[in-house]
């Protein structure tokens, strides 16, 4: 009895990750509606964001060995796989702080976990494209590669404007401000790297600088 | 008290970014070392691979001799050569300084031995002598041309050195008049129309009819500026422009005329960044007009070394001083930087260079002229006033024979020839695409994309795999048409039956009612 509701339960949760799952194609149809209703109507979940996520990367890294030679050549003796992920990701983590950390402070309705799941979703056309584009690819000339160019060009502006589309639904912003936050997020993103990187290089200095003076010790003693 | 608690989360956000951050910057530090390290590595002979890698290769020319002044038992040593010419089997040396024209003579063991030394000719009403003479040329007549460059004029001797005419400085309005013309280098085409390189003239080079009238600049390299540098223009003072530097054309350094009658014109006057962003062609092919027909199907433009960086004193790109075009459509061009010769194929691909700088024998101070007769190379240093002699290597031989095989249409002697080269060296592209080649002249379509796809050649790959393609589309229509076929039948049926179910089960409704 008890078992058997146990089942019940993880089916209902099971059916639920798939709806969201399934919304995210509703999302990419339907982008103004779709993301209005992802966090108002908590038709989105976290696990289908990182489905999507773990998706964009798997295809990314596929891309790597599958796409034909004519398109990508792979020079494999530098290629930090790790590197390339964090390619995806770190944009990823800085776009997500640095929009939630402006419009948090401008009215914007959506929290931190919403923006990511947000723009999680609106990665969905990079896989869903790039994934039989890459197959494609394997069956065509040099002369027919303005083909792939254009519709690969096509999912990362698709999934650039459903980005925007839905970080003005789930703040509940008009188009003008939309606009003008998303400019100032990239902004924002900029400015994160810069004191990144400041940081960076003083922690450097800093461990360099009680290297060295440890060392004067230990050569005086 | 909720924006404190927002504002710590996103501190501890940025410090999991950070720690990202620092995972890659380290990664990408240790790759600049490696590649830094990898470049600095070379053998004698190298290429470049499809990734810009240095690989080391057999050595495709071997030297086989030096002659310096005292090896070639000259009573004046040779001073500042600046030229060399081949006819037949005689080379020719400019001794530019002693005004003096040395004639070398090639015996059947390939040593050289001075048959003549020229420095005056007969007949004539200036001057019957040279003023540092820089190039010679030798007419299918048997008509020799002299530039004998600071008497500014272009002689015209007959085969026993009879004054017939000369050539004086080009009769074009467009040139500054006070301009005083200095032949540098000149070729003849198989009508006697003479085309000159001038010091001074960058509008290409000065081609004068077989009467010895000027007929017009052919060839001038196209002074092209980009958007930015004429909006520049536009907002510059005078005083700004003034200093900027003007967007004249290259001057060629020196010229070639292959079997063909096309010209091969090389130039020295190279600067990084016009060679960058491809302004400037280090080398190129002219046809009768004019046009640079030079095929550039290389992973990388023809311009010598790819890596710029001081090495031994020397930086900057190659600067090409001299080049020469063997009968299989092989250019040879010649960095006096850093005294390499670069050996490209009729594809322009980069097939070996080799030499450098130094004081032993094939490397150079100041490389001048490079030549060739039949396939042996002769490279003249005009510092040290030394001729050196190559020839073919077992590995050069084997690389000329597969090409010139190909070339015949012998595909098959090419194919195994080329298997031959990968033999003694197995990371030689050429002989990869070289295969591939002469498989897909076979109409072995599959083999040949497998070795092209080893080299990342993608023009011949797709030439390949289109025919690929279309045979196995022609091989496999019946299947094809099937797939198709049942793609657009399942769905229609699919849609019969549920609509007969629909209705049956309508029809078993309303009877139960």
């Amino acid at each position: 009895m008890y078992a058997k509701r146990k089942t019940y339960v993880k089916n209902e949760k099971m059916n639920e990750y798939l709806n969201s799952l399934r919304f995210a194609f509703y999302c990419m149809s339907h982008p103004m509606d779709g993301f209005w209703d992802l966090t108002h109507e908590k038709r989105g979940s976290y696990a289908a964001a990182n489905t999507i996520l773990a998706l964009t990367l798997i295809v990314r890294i596929m891309k790597l060995r599958f796409t034909s030679f004519i398109f990508i050549t792979v020079y494999w003796e530098e290629l930090n796989i790790f590197l390339y992920i964090a390619s995806i990701i770190f944009p990823l983590a800085l776009w997500v702080i640095g929009n939630w950390a402006l419009t948090t402070l401008f009215d914007g309705k959506g929290r931190l976990g919403q923006v990511y799941m947000a723009t999680c979703y609106g990665l969905l056309p990079y896989p869903v494209i790039q994934l039989p584009l890459m197959l494609i690819s394997n069956v065509v000339t040099v002369d027919e590669s303005e083909f792939y160019s254009v519709i690969s060009a096509i999912s990362l502006v698709f999934c650039g404007v459903l980005i925007i589309t839905a970080m003005g639904q789930i703040h509940e912003f008009s188009g003008a401000k939309n606009i003008l936050f998303t400019i100032a997020s990239l902004f924002a993103m900029l400015v994160m790297v810069f004191i990144l990187l400041l940081f960076f290089s003083m922690i450097t200095q800093g461990v360099a600088y009680i290297v060295s003076l440890v060392r004067e010790m230990l050569f005086r003693m | 008290m909720t924006k404190n608690v927002k504002t710590a989360r996103a501190i501890k956000g940025a410090v999991f970014v950070m720690s990202g951050l620092i995972a890659a910057s380290t990664v990408i530090g240790a790759n600049t070392i490696t590649s830094e390290a990898a470049m600095h590595e070379h053998g004698y002979t190298y290429r470049y691979d499809y990734w810009e890698d240095v690989q080391d290769s057999p050595d495709v020319f071997a030297v086989t001799g030096s002659y310096t002044s005292s090896d070639l038992k000259l009573d004046v040593d040779m001073k500042n050569p600046t030229g060399l010419y081949t006819h037949g089997n005689n080379l020719y040396i400019m001794d530019t300084a002693n005004n003096r024209i040395i004639e070398l003579e090639r015996d059947d063991d390939k040593n050289f031995k001075v048959s003549r030394i020229i420095d005056s000719f007969k007949g004539g009403s200036g001057a019957n002598t040279f003023q540092n003479p820089t190039d010679m040329a030798i007419s299918e007549e048997g008509n020799w041309f002299i530039a004998d460059r600071d008497n500014a004029r272009i002689l015209k001797l007959d085969e026993n050195l009879n004054y017939i005419m000369e050539f004086g400085k080009p009769d074009d309005s467009a040139l500054d008049p006070g301009l005083v013309f200095q032949p540098s280098k000149i070729t003849v085409d198989t009508a006697e129309r003479v085309y000159c390189v001038a010091k001074g003239i960058n509008k290409g080079l000065c081609k004068y009819e077989a009467d010895g009238s000027f007929s017009g600049f052919v060839g001038a390299m196209p002074a092209s500026y980009n958007l930015w540098d004429y909006i520049w223009k536009k907002i510059a003072t005078q005083e700004q422009l003034a200093r900027m530097a003007a967007f004249v054309p290259t001057e060629y350094d020196n010229l070639y005329m292959d079997y063909e009658g096309f010209i091969y014109a090389v130039t020295g006057n190279v600067k990084e960044e016009d060679l960058d962003s491809g302004k400037v062609s280090a080398v190129r092919k002219l046809n009768l007009i004019g046009n640079d027909i030079l095929v550039r199907n290389g992973d990388y433009d023809n311009y010598g070394d790819l890596y710029w960086g001081d090495g031994g004193g020397h930086q900057g790109p190659s600067l090409f001083s001299d080049v020469t075009v063997f009968d299989n459509d092989i250019y040879v061009c010649l960095d006096k930087n850093r005294g390499r010769a670069f050996g490209y194929d009729d594809q322009g691909r980069l097939m070996f260079a080799f030499g450098g700088n130094g004081s032993e024998d094939g490397y150079y101070n100041w490389a001048i002229g490079i030549e060739h007769m039949g396939t042996d190379l002769y490279i003249l240093d005009q510092q040290t006033a030394t001729l050196t002699s190559y020839s073919l290597t077992e590995f050069g031989q084997l690389v000329f024979r597969a090409i010139d095989e190909f070339d015949h249409g012998d595909y098959n002697a090419a194919g195994a020839t080329w298997e031959e080269v990968m033999k003694l060296n197995g990371n030689y592209d050429l002989a990869y695409i070289g295969i591939g080649r002469s498989l897909l002249r076979q109409e072995r379509y599959k083999e040949a994309m497998e070795y092209f796809e080893i080299k990342y050649d993608a023009d011949n790959y797709s030439k390949a795999y289109k025919q690929y393609r279309k045979e196995w589309v022609e091989s496999h229509i019946g299947i094809i048409v099937f797939v198709i076929v049942i793609i657009f039948l399942v769905p229609l049926v699919m849609g019969k039956v549920k609509k007969i179910k629909w209705e049956i089960d309508k029809a078993e409704k309303a009877g139960e009612i």
